[in-house]
């Protein structure tokens, strides 16, 4: 059972490539394609490695230890979403012009800080099997993977930077993320005691877990 | 390897107006008995003759022209506009043309419909660097300022978008410094390129495209275009243009199309032609270099951007 949900959330983690394959060639995907695609790869990297960051703190509010078991598949969704956003940059949006490309890479901040942002999460994902848990020893690799704080942050910057107007989803990760990382920094037994052992009881009182 | 194409407009690209002279003599009268009862919400056919293509450049198809839009009263999204404009009611519509003229006339847009139509196809060249060739019809900026004569102290010409928070949702936050203002010098503003538009391939102005009058500058980046306008104001100062408050280091007074002038966070070397895959070269003021350039002689357009 606990299986067969784990994998309907693997395959539910592949419904926006799916839409978006489905959009694309039925040119539901606005009248410049490339573009969107662009943008909604850039947009679903981000909102799953901002989920992968929620799911810590959320288990401490409400308990629920199973959901730490979808951290490294929602992480790894993210890097995949995060690689066809830089893929679509490449391939739909520059057309391969890597003269452009260069230009943007040392000009333009915001691609620098969107590139960084991707380097910093190769070896992430390099580091997300067991084996090379162990190799690394538990205490290296979550003094590596606290990158994963970094790289949205990253993200929700390059985000901001580029849009031309509406900064209300940048602000939405961004403020998204220093929550997160705030329950993370300050002692998060603290934390959990004293404002969510009132919650969780109440919680627990009318949902019977 | 990039093949430039060579595309300065030909001769025959502009429509002769005297062709339409003509023809409107004929049919005004049928065209302003079609015009008297539309529905403004829907479409309706104007009276023109269709100009000839523009070579390499096909016309993108209306679908895309009414479903990929800025036009921020209606929204953020590109698709907003078209999922909201259709509230906009365009009648009454009045244009108030005054200013420093000596005939200050406020006129119906009904009387602007009975203006000497005519289709120019052009090109059309957003600062986002994307762009679309789209078959407008209008009139002449210059025909309409003749009609008010123009005084000495007359330099720049200002417009003024219509301010309805109630059926412009967009309004109803302070995303931009509302209503929206443009501004050109009065020598672009009479040049023969300036439209005001009101249709596209042969009907009146989608809302969404900014009915149900607006002007095409098409040398210009698109936002100089300004949509639904209810004011033009003639002046001897340099008015203010809302991009140009809202990030004065992106977009210039001019904005002119510039492939050699990035803006600062994105090239303008290129553009993706709506439909196209390749991206091609921008061309400098997008392909009317010789009709314009002379307006800029001596001028640093790295400075004037």
């Amino acid at each position: 059972m606990r299986r067969a949900v784990y994998w309907m959330v693997w395959a539910a983690c592949l419904l926006p490539l799916a839409c978006a394959v489905y959009w694309f060639f039925t040119d539901q995907f606005t009248a410049d394609p490339f573009k969107r695609t662009l943008q909604y790869m850039g947009e679903w990297g981000l909102r799953f490695l901002v989920i992968g960051l929620v799911l810590t703190p959320l288990r401490g509010i409400t308990g629920w230890g199973w959901l730490m078991q979808y951290r490294r598949t929602i992480g790894l969704y993210g890097v995949f979403y995060v690689t066809l956003h830089l893929l679509a940059y490449v391939v739909l949006d520059q057309t391969f012009d890597w003269p452009a490309i260069l230009k943007d890479l040392t000009k333009r901040p915001y691609i620098m800080i969107g590139m960084a942002a991707f380097v910093l999460l190769v070896p992430l994902a390099v580091t997300s099997t067991n084996g090379m848990i162990k190799r690394l020893g538990g205490r290296n690799w979550r003094r590596l993977h606290r990158l994963a704080y970094v790289i949205p942050i990253l993200g929700a910057i390059h985000y901001a930077l580029l849009v031309k107007l509406d900064e209300t989803w940048p602000i939405f990760y961004g403020t998204l993320i220093a929550i997160v990382l705030a329950l993370r920094v300050l002692p998060p037994k603290q934390i959990n005691k004293k404002f969510f052992a009132s919650f969780l009881q109440k919680r627990r009182k009318s949902l019977l877990f | 390897m990039l093949i430039r194409h060579v595309n300065e407009p030909r001769e025959s690209e502009v429509t002769d107006r005297r062709l339409y002279a003509g023809r409107r003599g004929i049919l005004a009268g049928g065209a302003a008995f079609a015009l008297a009862g539309l529905t403004p919400a829907r479409a309706a056919p104007l009276d023109v003759t269709p100009a000839a293509p523009l070579p390499n450049d096909k016309t993108t198809p209306l679908d895309k022209i009414t479903s990929y839009n800025n036009f921020y009263e209606f929204g953020y999204g590109k698709d907003d506009p078209e999922a909201y404009a259709g509230k906009l009611t365009t009648r009454p519509w009045l244009v108030v043309v005054d200013g420093a003229c000596q005939k200050p006339t406020t006129f119906a847009i009904e009387d602007l419909l009975r203006m000497n139509l005519q289709q120019r196809i052009y090109r059309h060249r957003c600062v986002e660097a994307w762009s679309m060739v789209i078959p407008w019809v209008g009139f002449p900026l210059a025909d309409l300022l003749a009609k008010v004569e123009p005084t000495g102290s007359a330099k720049y010409v200002a417009f003024k978008t219509l301010l309805r928070p109630a059926e412009m949702p967009g309004q109803r936050s302070a995303s931009l410094s509302w209503p929206y203002v443009e501004g050109l010098r009065l020598d672009e503003a009479m040049h023969d390129l300036t439209l005001l538009a009101v249709g596209i391939y042969g009907e009146t102005l989608p809302n969404q495209d900014g009915a149900p009058i607006r002007l095409v500058t098409p040398w210009k980046y698109g936002f100089k275009g300004i949509k639904s306008i209810v004011a033009i104001h003639l002046q001897e100062t340099q008015p203010a243009t809302t991009w140009n408050i809202e990030a004065p280091n992106e977009y210039g007074f001019y904005a002119n199309v510039n492939p050699e002038v990035d803006h600062p966070r994105w090239s303008q070397a290129k553009e993706r032609r709506i439909g196209e895959f390749s991206r091609r070269d921008t061309l400098m003021f997008n392909g009317y270099a010789e009709q314009v350039a002379p307006l800029y002689a001596g001028m640093d357009l790295r400075k004037n951007f």
